[in-house]
């Protein structure tokens, strides 16, 4: 314990709980209570009503409820599976090959997801890649800004999976491929959880590269939510961003529960 | 389980001969294994006979287990042959081996019950299901964890896992078993123990060749028919157990083998027809066992401390005498510290007469020739 004085410790949970609920729980009150306002222009709303959530549940919604879902799975489990053969490729290559590779893998992350969006309009645009249009390009640009992610929570498992278990495995008779389905990819799950619930939960608030590539029919939540605000209706714009929260949140305690239940914590 | 039910284990002898290890020899041709330009292990030549315990014991960074995972197969020598049996290993994979490793941290898979641990190898193998049942039931039972066989590593106490790591090492019926520093992580006392029950497990399993790599020389001393002694990537000796320890080839294996005291002597009288040598030491004569020293050679007379006696008797007819410095109890034994012409004399003793002296005190030391050995001066390898 850092502070033992009973006021010192005082001070620092006040301290806590201004700086979690301003920044944190204050813009997602706020959010929640846009969504549930008949009319909002004093300091609290005038009254409340679920008119929005039945006006966006009745229109487009689900569609974009739908598409979010798909995108945020299908591109997750692409860079869960790239992720984690490149983490398990590069662990076995030299130090300088590993950093610069592992570098390269991060470069999409530190790019605007604009560019990346344009990128891949730019690159796609033209036969014989031409993904204009298509869900395809939406799930790609989904899975270059998503996929150092992965990478990056399975090369930090891996680092710290002792390599005495494979070692083990491997002088008891274990060939490479029982020895990764038995052995690491088990004892990885917790990391490939871990990377699947991030990656997902990244995916479901994607905007500025969906924005960019996709094609009518194919609007997922954050696009739905910016084209709602961008026309003034504030409050169906709050009313789906609660669903996109509420669906990411179902997702992520459903990941945690199975990962709680495969190492029996 | 307590460390009572640990000796108690009558079980181990129960079943252990079904599981009848067939042990090959390892031979190291000239292995050495370099990182870059940077040599851990310098050629080595060494053979285990098969049914052997080799102990491999040296400090950290000694090469002990590179050459451990050289035979292994998770490092590629640079140089040199390794065989087992009649097979060339070298450029085989881990898993074609045939072999049982036993690591430190146990390295049990903590999602499989203690049952699938022990039937890993097999399945991995593609063993039939009904050999693998009871090779796993024999298996468990030959370390004491039959009962144990459905619980998962996390219940299981330090001692615990690494029986089940010796049973999973054991099911697959290696032709050499390798323990790379098996009891490191258990307390003084489960190790104790623990060595004691390694030891019963070889005398059930004859035939099993271990290459046994540790940094505790009573664990080497306990188990093993042969040591190697490892300094800086180097064996800088090789023999069976009893010689090496009452015979030590040089200085260094003289004090990493248990502790010894070495008194600068001049070689007064080589050996003669009963392999004894005179020496001295000052002005004082000895008497000590020798190999082919001659009049003249400057040597080291090495004697153990639990050799060393207060009190003289018609074996103990060499004498030095030192000024006490220090005396430490430590209840089996007690430890006196004495300085014998600027060189300490360690004694350690389980008897004592009642009244010790007091430090600054001269007190004769008396000790058998046969308990003695002659080390070149210069062999300080």
């Amino acid at each position: 314990m850092l502070v033992w004085s009973r006021s010192g410790r005082l001070v620092l949970w006040l301290l806590f709980a201004l700086i979690f609920g301003v920044l944190f729980l204050a813009p997602l009150a706020v959010i929640l209570l846009s969504s549930l306002s008949d009319q909002w222009n004093g300091v609290l709303p005038n009254g409340l009503t679920t008119e929005h959530y039945t006006d966006v549940i009745r229109g487009s919604a689900w569609n974009s409820v739908k598409a979010s879902l798909i995108t945020g799975f299908l591109a997750s489990a692409l860079a869960l599976v790239s992720g984690t053969w490149a983490a398990l490729s590069l662990r076995l290559q030299g130090h300088a090959l590993k950093r610069l590779l592992g570098l390269l893998f991060f470069i999409p992350s530190a790019v605007p997801s604009v560019s990346v969006g344009l990128g891949l309009l730019v690159a796609f645009s033209h036969p014989p890649l031409l993904l204009n249009g298509t869900v395809a390009i939406v799930m790609i640009a989904h899975f270059v800004l998503i996929s150092a992610f992965t990478f990056g929570n399975v090369s930090a498992g891996l680092a710290r999976l002792s390599p005495d278990f494979e070692q083990v495995a491997s002088s008891l008779g274990a060939r490479p491929a029982y020895r990764l389905w038995h052995v690491t990819l088990p004892l990885l799950a917790p990391y490939l959880v871990a990377a699947f619930g991030l990656s997902f939960a990244l995916s479901m608030g994607e905007l500025g590269a969906t924005v960019m590539v996709y094609p009518p029919g194919w609007v997922t939540l954050p696009v739905s939510i910016f084209s709602l605000t961008d026309r003034g209706d504030i409050f169906a714009g709050a009313a789906l961003t609660m669903i996109l929260v509420a669906a990411t949140l179902v997702l992520l305690l459903g990941l945690e529960r199975v990962t709680a239940r495969a190492t029996g914590s | 389980m307590s460390a009572a039910a640990f000796t108690g284990a009558s079980v181990m002898d129960i079943d252990a001969a079904k599981i009848r290890g067939v042990g090959s020899n390892v031979h190291f041709d000239k292995v050495s294994v370099a990182y870059g330009a940077h040599v851990v292990l310098h050629p080595l030549t060494l053979d285990i006979a098969p049914g052997e315990i080799l102990a491999m014991i040296g400090p950290s960074g000694s090469g002990k287990t590179t050459a451990l995972r050289a035979v292994a197969g998770f490092v590629r020598p640079a140089s040199g042959r390794i065989r087992i049996g009649a097979t060339d290993v070298t450029d085989l994979p881990p898993y074609e081996r045939g072999l049982g490793m036993v690591v430190q941290n146990y390295a049990l898979f903590p999602h499989m019950r203690v049952e699938d641990n022990v039937a890993f190898g097999l399945r991995a193998q593609g063993a039939d299901k009904a050999l693998i049942g009871e090779r796993v039931k024999d298996a468990l039972a030959t370390v004491g964890m039959a009962t144990f066989a459905r619980r998962y590593p996390r219940e299981l106490s330090g001692g615990q896992q690494q029986r089940v790591a010796i049973a999973r090492a054991l099911a697959v019926r290696p032709r050499v078993l390798l323990l790379d520093e098996p009891l490191s992580a258990l307390d003084a006392q489960i190790r104790r123990n623990m060595v004691e029950e390694i030891a019963r497990l070889h005398r059930s399993l004859p035939g099993l060749t271990i290459l046994y790599v540790t940094h505790d020389q009573t664990e080497a001393l306990t188990l093993a028919d042969k040591i190697a002694i490892m300094r800086d990537g180097r064996v800088c000796s090789h023999g069976p157990t009893t010689e090496l320890y009452r015979r030590p080839p040089n200085r260094f294996t003289a004090e990493f083998l248990g502790r010894a005291n070495l008194l600068p002597v001049t070689i007064a009288e080589g050996v003669g027809s009963k392999g004894f040598a005179t020496a001295r030491h000052g002005d004082v004569i000895l008497t000590s066992a020798g190999r082919d020293e001659k009049a003249g050679d400057k040597s080291l007379l090495c004697i153990r401390p639990q050799h060393l006696s207060l009190t003289a008797d018609s074996e103990h007819t060499n004498r030095i005498v030192g000024t006490l410095r220090e005396v430490h109890w430590q209840g089996e034994l007690t430890h006196l510290v004495l300085d014998v012409d600027g060189t300490p004399v360690r004694v350690s003793a389980t008897k004592l007469p009642m009244a010790l002296p007091e430090p600054g005190v001269k007190v004769p030391l008396y000790f058998a020739p046969a308990d003695t050995s002659l080390l070149p001066e210069d062999a300080g390898v």
